[in-house]
């Protein structure tokens, strides 16, 4: 006992070591990917740096941040952000929603049902995108058009005079899906004993939905829109495709805001300082998310 | 319930158990007003891939009129174009990508979602939500500095940036979803394998691998589908050496006269992860949600 005492801790390094091991080449490479260029924008964010005025970079101080906070386009895409993301997660969410309560019983042909509604996840979102363009909301030619005819409403010009609704209908559209699964795999997490009381106690449907699916759903609801908000945040190619952003920046979300700064104005400084703005902004969006997951976590644990 | 009730009884609890498993089984099915809606609404989320399937089959005359033409001569003509121009070069890329990025992502993601459940690190609860917490950064955020880095690497219109990018990006979703396919392993199976004398290498190979291999098949067929359909990295790093969404956004220019082309193109590059995706759907919950719901 006296000998092991010493030699103890070394083992324990030993085998700590040894279980670490397998876990540092992920690790590693995750932090290179994924850290390192978010530390590098920090650095260029302090920096004069515009290609078209010379490759040379000069050490600018805050002067991109003034930039960033001064550009009233810049705010005009965080509200579009929050518009974009907002609109399209709520829809997204109701939609879900609804389809997961009519999946959830066997029917039959349910597999197939629920196989076609969550292929809009699955297809190439910028094949879509083209196809919507001139097939769903081309003034002349669109599937919209159409049906606003057919409603008796004039012919409205999609992507120009209503682009904030076409970018949230194709976006939500993409992501209904998603939702609908999560939705699902909580429905489906409730015990049987919860709702078949309530049933005994001559609850009608609305109650039985009010009292006892949306209490048990709630965390499943929150971390949907979590999800669904951290990933719709990003949008890229339907913009891009669909509206370029535009009319007058109308939909020109943070995204492509600074895909438009570092790709179209090659001002690479004042990119990296929006970029590092709109970090910050989703990290205080994300610490919630993950505080949630960690919750979730501890229940399953426990359970 | 137990064995050593009375003869009454039995005869008592037998048709109230068949009640019961009755009602449980009402209870799973749905009345058909339901049924239908779901039908309805599945259907009408399905619509604008219908109607890109039915488009695919027209001529571009019957794909431009102002209403949705229902009957038509269907032709094969705008698939027959759709692999013109150099298609092959760029879903040869695409698959390159996709493939390669998912096995490396496959060989890094296994042995550290093993360091993370099977035999733990300290503190690999935190490690996880490391991983996770990478999904959340915005990627444009990061964008300068991978394109300078790549520049100054000559690795700009090159397929190997794009494989690199697309390890990082699915790096963290295999990890967090290998790791709960790896708790579901019975901790006495392991035991028994080390009580036999097995090594650990030899627990993976024989006993942990043929347990998890459906769920490392449809975490690498996610993989696949996410690098496959990824927009962002391939437009700001690449041009001409590139994958199919950027042979895709050449279609851009070409304007309402090609819907019937658009949409034949569109559905041929969307097949491969709409089938991928279809047979790991019961996994995907489980990886977007990184494992947090069964």
């Amino acid at each position: 006992m006296t000998i092991a005492v010493p030699a103890r801790p070394a083992l324990r390094r030993r085998e700590a070591r040894s279980r670490r091991l397998p876990l540092l080449p992920a690790l590693i490479i995750t932090l290179l990917l994924t850290q390192i260029p978010f530390v590098l924008t920090v650095w260029y964010s302090l920096r004069n740096w515009n290609l078209l005025a010379g490759d040379d970079s000069t050490f600018a101080g805050v002067a991109n941040f003034r930039a960033t906070f001064a550009d009233g386009t810049f705010w005009k895409s965080i509200g579009n952000t929050v518009v974009l993301t907002g609109g399209a997660t709520v829809a997204a969410m109701l939609v879900g929603l609804a389809l997961a309560l009519t999946l959830q019983k066997k029917f039959p042909g349910r597999g197939i049902a629920r196989t076609l509604a969550i292929t809009p996840f699955f297809v190439m979102p910028v094949a879509v995108a083209l196809f919507w363009r001139s097939a769903v909301f081309d003034p002349s030619f669109g599937l919209l058009g159409w049906l606003t005819d057919l409603a008796g409403l004039p012919r409205v010009n999609w992507l120009s005079e209503q682009s904030t609704l076409s970018i949230v209908m194709i976006t939500s559209w993409r992501w209904t899906p998603f939702a609908m699964l999560v939705l699902l795999a909580g429905l489906q997490a409730l015990p049987d004993e919860q709702l078949e009381a309530a049933r005994v106690d001559g609850a009608n449907w609305w109650q039985q939905f009010r009292r006892v699916m949306l209490p048990h759903l709630r965390p499943f609801l929150e971390l949907t829109a979590l999800l669904l908000s951290m990933n719709i945040i990003q949008t890229f190619g339907e913009i891009a495709l669909l509206t370029a952003g535009g009319p007058a920046y109308g939909t020109t979300n943070i995204t492509y805001y600074i895909y438009l700064r570092a790709f179209n104005s090659f001002d690479f400084g004042t990119a990296s300082a929006y970029g590092l703005v709109a970090l910050v902004l989703t990290i205080a969006l994300a610490l919630p998310a993950l505080r949630l997951l960690s919750g979730i976590f501890q229940q399953e644990g426990r359970r | 319930m137990t064995t050593t009730t009375a003869p009454a009884e039995i005869e008592d609890a037998a048709p109230l158990t068949e009640k019961a498993r009755k009602r449980r089984r009402d209870n799973d099915t749905a009345h058909w007003p339901i049924a239908l809606v779901g039908w309805l609404g599945s259907l009408l989320l399905f619509s604008p891939i219908a109607y890109m399937l039915l488009k695919s089959f027209q001529t571009e005359t019957d794909a431009a009129s102002p209403s949705p033409k229902l009957v038509f001569t269907p032709t094969l003509d705008n698939y027959r174009g759709a692999f013109g121009s150099g298609f092959w070069a760029y879903a040869g890329n695409s698959l390159a990508v996709a493939v390669v990025s998912t096995l490396v992502v496959l060989l890094l993601a296994l042995p550290a979602a093993y360091a993370l459940s099977v035999r733990p690190v300290r503190k690999s609860q935190d490690t996880l939500f490391f991983f996770i917490s990478t999904k959340m950064m915005p990627i444009a955020a990061g964008i300068i500095p991978i394109y300078i880095v790549a520049q100054r690497l000559n690795l700009l219109n090159t397929v190997l940036v794009l494989i690199i990018l697309h390890i990082g990006m699915n790096l963290p979703l295999a990890v967090w979803m290998i790791r709960s396919f790896l708790q579901e392993v019975p901790p006495g199976v392991l035991e028994a394998a080390g009580l036999d004398g097995a090594s650990r290498l030899r627990t993976m190979r024989s006993i942990i691998l043929p347990l998890v291999s459906p769920g490392l098949w449809s975490t690498a067929l996610l993989c696949c589908v996410f690098s496959w359909n990824e927009y962002f990295y391939a437009v700001n790093l690449t041009t001409t050496t590139s994958t199919l969404p950027l042979f895709m956004q050449k279609f851009l220019s070409f304007g309402e006269l090609y819907t019937a082309q658009v949409a034949a193109v569109a559905t041929v590059v969307s097949i491969p992860v709409v089938i991928l995706g279809w047979i790991c759907q019961r996994s995907l919950v489980r990886g977007l949600l990184f494992g947090a719901v069964k």
